[in-house]
């Protein structure tokens, strides 16, 4: 009876004592949070990728909480839908957003790309840029290592058995991780309507790329002619004009003679 | 002396995590980058000296003079886990970026074994009040010691070319195992 009577009381006074300790500290270390934070936050998709700019998606919502708004500021993943529903907890117009993916401007997979040596160094394509190139005789082209593929924290990106990276687009949120880690700058984000791209990023002359590649773009302008809307040639390589639409850059896919406009 | 014994026993010699297989829980989990290993040693150091004091303090004072030594476990229990509130509370306040970054790992300090383990066997040593807090803190510096030392590993591993089968939690478990390896060569150092 004796030592059931002490141990109640010494647990309960321990207890109570780090009840009230807890309950001070409680009161003394509140942290006030702009509930506006919180709400944003939720909004946000919560994947902590880092491609506004931010160290994390609570410093995002913390920022657009204190301007009030989304200029300058935005979350590639989240797109439409999340600056929309910022828009609304901020009480503001959400402005159009263009949904964008990643596209592979590349098409030399390993049979016809032509290959100028043997690569044995690091499986990485920041290394092989670093050494001379890789072993692909194109010195623009894919080097198919898949730097994009590691960085991808959405697993949207896998080079296939050709040698060459391909985006799964329902997975994609144009966080453009990939282009950054991309050392030859392949990688670009196209608004998702888009689906005719020119699958080359050679800006070398015409002569010098058929010799490394059979489906580089040459610049013969061939698309122009056809197409004047929907193409436009800058250093030795036809770029679609994506603002006009796959509409106006349709009729040329047919024309190319080295078939590197190619509808995704 | 004596407290240099114990300082160098229980942070080196008897490793917590290395030798008496405790605390691996975050060891492996919060080991992945070296910034946030350091948090978490600190904090979990900060929690053990504490823990050590104040657990000796209630042994001492209410268990072993009302002779209730089988109140022990969870006494120590309501200890940690006060104090681990508390720091959760503190670095919420004051360091949230970290506070989220070490996420569910902080609040899991409150079952860290190595904290009830130091309160148990300082308890079962007798040590006295002094000898108690000095291996409340080697405990922790060791701790921190080990999850560095981890850290710093993993850091490099992510750049080496690591056998696919290997990937994720096999080569971690063989580095943590070699590191137990390499800390056996303290054994006989220090007995005790």
């Amino acid at each position: 009876m004796n030592i059931l009577a002490i141990s109640l009381i010494a647990m309960g006074g321990l207890g109570l004592f780090f009840a009230v300790v807890l309950g001070i500290a409680s009161q003394k270390l509140k942290v006030q949070e702009d509930p506006i934070v919180e709400d944003v936050f939720s909004a946000l998709p919560g994947l902590n990728c880092g491609a506004c700019g931010f160290a994390g998606c609570h410093d995002l919502a913390e920022k657009i909480a204190a301007q009030g708004s989304l200029d300058n500021l935005g979350c590639p993943p989240g797109g439409a839908k999340a600056a929309a529903a910022i828009s609304k907890i901020l009480g503001i117009d959400a402005g159009n957003q263009i949904e964008k993916r990643a596209v592979i401007k590349c098409g030399g997979t390993r049979e016809l790309a032509k290959e100028r040596a043997d690569y044995n160094g690091v499986k990485n394509c920041t290394a092989a840029e670093l050494v001379g190139g890789g072993a692909k005789a194109c010195s623009y082209g894919c080097l198919g290592f898949g730097d994009c593929e590691t960085v991808c924290p959405f697993d949207a990106i896998q080079v296939g058995p050709d040698g060459l990276p391909h985006v799964i687009e329902e997975k994609c949120t144009a966080c453009g991780l990939c282009v950054e880690a991309c050392p030859r700058k392949i990688i670009e984000l196209v608004p998702c309507s888009n689906r005719i791209v020119v699958a080359c990023n050679s800006n070398d002359k015409g002569g010098e790329v058929r010799k490394a590649c059979k489906v580089g773009c040459i610049a013969c302008t061939l698309c122009v002619k056809t197409a004047p809307e929907g193409y436009s040639i800058n250093c030795n390589l036809a770029r679609v004009n994506y603002e006009n639409g796959d509409s106006a850059a349709d009729s040329a896919i047919a024309k190319c003679p080295t078939k590197c406009i190619v509808r995704l | 002396m004596d407290l240099v014994l114990i300082f160098i026993s229980a942070a080196i010699v008897n490793n917590f995590v290395l030798s008496y297989f405790l605390g691996i829980c975050p060891f492996l989990g919060v080991s992945n980058k070296l910034d946030k290993a350091l948090s978490m040693g600190a904090a979990t150091t900060f929690v053990m000296v504490l823990a050590a004091a104040v657990t000796w303090l209630i042994n001492n004072l209410i268990l072993i003079p009302y002779n209730l030594p089988f109140l022990q476990y969870v006494s120590f229990i309501i200890v940690i886990a006060s104090l681990v509130q508390f720091v959760e509370m503190f670095m919420r306040k004051f360091t949230p970026p970290l506070y989220r970054s070490l996420g569910i790992f902080l609040p899991l300090i409150t079952t860290n074994c190595a904290i009830l383990g130091l309160a148990l066997l300082s308890a079962l040593r007798n040590y006295n009040f002094g000898q108690s807090v000095v291996f409340g803190l080697a405990a922790g510096v060791g701790f921190t010691l080990a999850l560095c030392i981890m850290a710093g590993i993993r850091e490099e591993l992510d750049l080496a070319p690591i056998p696919e089968p290997f990937k994720g939690a096999p080569i971690t478990l063989i580095v943590a195992g070699l590191l137990a390896l390499a800390f056996m060569g303290f054994a006989g150092l220090i007995s005790g």
